[in-house]
């Protein structure tokens, strides 16, 4: 059966209204806010710093390490259990693999940086928002990067590429009729913007290769959008002062930067 | 084409700043093929054809010659570990104390746990061990006061032209003050006149964007002290 129109009414390669911030956690050397729909991530930086336990320390290059969290409540069936479980510990795993494409630690040796993402609530796509929180968030925290990694999940739904999944979406033949398990497939995808290379993908179900690539091309648009929404997170932190130099001013200036 | 930004712009890690071969890419830059790169997030520094970036945020990474306030925080075989608000700590050798120490001699004695010190880097290695030294002109161990931290970034705008600044909120207050380049600054004085240095400081910190900040600086000094300042650039040494 087809998949006509989308159950929230987007279009097929249109992404849910995002929000971005930096700068949110006062604490933290470097922290992000990033919404896509119903999921909210937020990510902590914090060094680099010593490196514990120390037989894990690198005396070539830092280490960047990251923790993928969902609070209790977060999610839209049962109570997630507290504490790191297989499936957090492999998109933790991920999620490292996808920012240290970008990442350069080369200028602290036997540190480490680390990255905590938080989730308050989830909707679907929760490890690509974390990688779009998780890399402003490393920007803010002043970590040398060759670019910001930029995530987004694509997705077949009934014969139709879908950008962006939402959780109804990922459990699709539940909500639609005549569909069935074998007509869904949810793609998470990450690219470092200005070369184009991949430095996420995950698949889970079945998807023709046609259809996969042309699926990846979609992603590749709909990323450019979300490494947008990044950059201006971080342009607007820190636009206070650019300001000052130009001599441009700056009356209503002063409170945005004060909150840093 | 050429160069894509202005000077002192704010950019983000990815952003295309020249996409001309002809641009020499310094600190915070890179290139790919012939685009020249940031990786940095900071405001750009344009100079003749090197462009760099001057960082906004980041932890402090020693460098030689930095004067930093530091806490010891471990006593070791011949010297101390010293916290200096850095990814790395330093080592102060007893050879690099004010005062000579004898052989077995209780380290404590000189330096205790948790006590703060000003001293100068003397050598920061590749794998960034970082020595430190207490044998120069105005490098000691603090007492008394207190310790405040500012971002590292700061630390030139606090400091001012040749020590305009510190000097400035020195003549009001009356207070000794020290700005370590590590963004640790320790000031003694009046507690009612440390608080107004504490106030000064902060201020500085957030008004650093805005222009005229040390005429403005001042006349506020002025306005809460009632004391008049002389602005004067003196020699710096990083101390005072």
């Amino acid at each position: 059966m087809d998949y006509n129109k989308r159950l929230d009414g987007r279009d097929f390669d249109e992404l849910r209204p995002m929000e971005a911030k930096a700068g949110v956690i006062k604490k933290a050397d470097g922290s992000a806010y990033f919404r896509m729909g119903n999921t909210v991530a937020y990510a902590a930086v914090y060094g680099p710093r010593e490196m514990f336990p120390k037989f894990q320390q690198d005396p070539k290059k830092g280490v960047l390490r990251c923790n993928y969290n969902m609070m209790p409540f977060s999610g839209a069936g049962d109570r997630v259990r507290p504490g790191p479980s297989r499936r957090s510990k492999e998109i933790s795993a991920v999620t490292e693999k996808a920012l240290s494409a970008v990442v350069d630690l080369s200028d602290s040796p036997n540190a480490v940086v680390d990255v905590y993402i938080e989730f308050p609530q989830t909707d679907a796509g929760s490890r690509c928002c974390g990688i779009n929180a998780a890399a402003i968030a490393l920007a803010d925290a002043g970590i040398p990067m060759r670019d910001i990694v930029a995530a987004v999940a694509v997705g077949h739904a009934g014969n139709k590429i879908c950008v962006d999944l939402n959780y109804e979406e990922e459990h699709l033949p539940d909500y639609v009729e005549g569909l069935d398990d074998k007509d869904v497939a949810d793609i998470p995808v990450a690219i470092v913007p200005s070369t184009g290379e991949i430095s996420l993908l995950q698949m889970d179900g079945i998807i023709p290769k046609e259809t996969l690539i042309k699926a990846l091309h979609k992603a590749k648009a709909a990323l450019m959008q979300v490494n947008e929404v990044q950059r201006n997170a971080l342009r607007e932190k820190f636009a206070a002062v650019a300001d000052e130099e130009n001599g441009e001013n700056i009356e209503n200036v002063e409170n945005g930067f004060e909150e840093n | 084409m050429g160069l894509l930004v202005k000077d002192k712009q704010v950019v983000v890690p990815g952003d295309i700043l020249a996409d001309d071969i002809g641009f020499i890419p310094g600190f915070g830059t890179y290139r790919n093929s012939h685009n020249l790169v940031c990786s940095r997030l900071g405001l750009v520094n344009i100079e003749g054809k090197v462009v760099k970036i001057i960082p906004l945020s980041g932890k402090y990474l020693p460098r030689r010659n930095d004067i930093v306030v530091g806490r010891v925080f471990d006593i070791l075989m011949a010297g101390w570990r010293v916290d200096i608000n850095s990814p790395y700590s330093a080592v102060l050798s007893n050879k690099e104390t004010p005062e000579f120490i004898e052989r077995n001699e209780d380290l404590s004695k000189h330096f205790d746990l948790d006590e703060h010190l000003v001293c100068k880097v003397t050598n920061v290695t590749s794998q960034n061990l970082v020595d430190v030294s207490c044998r120069d002109q105005g490098l000691r161990k603090l007492r008394g006061g207190r310790i405040i931290h500012v971002n590292t970034h700061k630390v030139p705008r606090i400091i001012g032209k040749k020590g305009s600044m510190v000097s400035m909120i020195k003549q009001a207050t009356g207070c000794r003050i020290i700005v370590g380049q590590n963004g640790l600054v320790w000031i003694d004085g009046e507690p009612d006149k440390e608080n107004i240095a504490v106030d000064a400081i902060r201020k500085i910190e957030t008004e650093s964007h805005i222009p005229g900040l040390t005429d403005r600086m001042k006349t506020h000094l002025e306005e809460i002290t009632g004391v008049k300042i002389s602005l004067n650039e003196g020699d710096y040494n990083g101390l005072q």
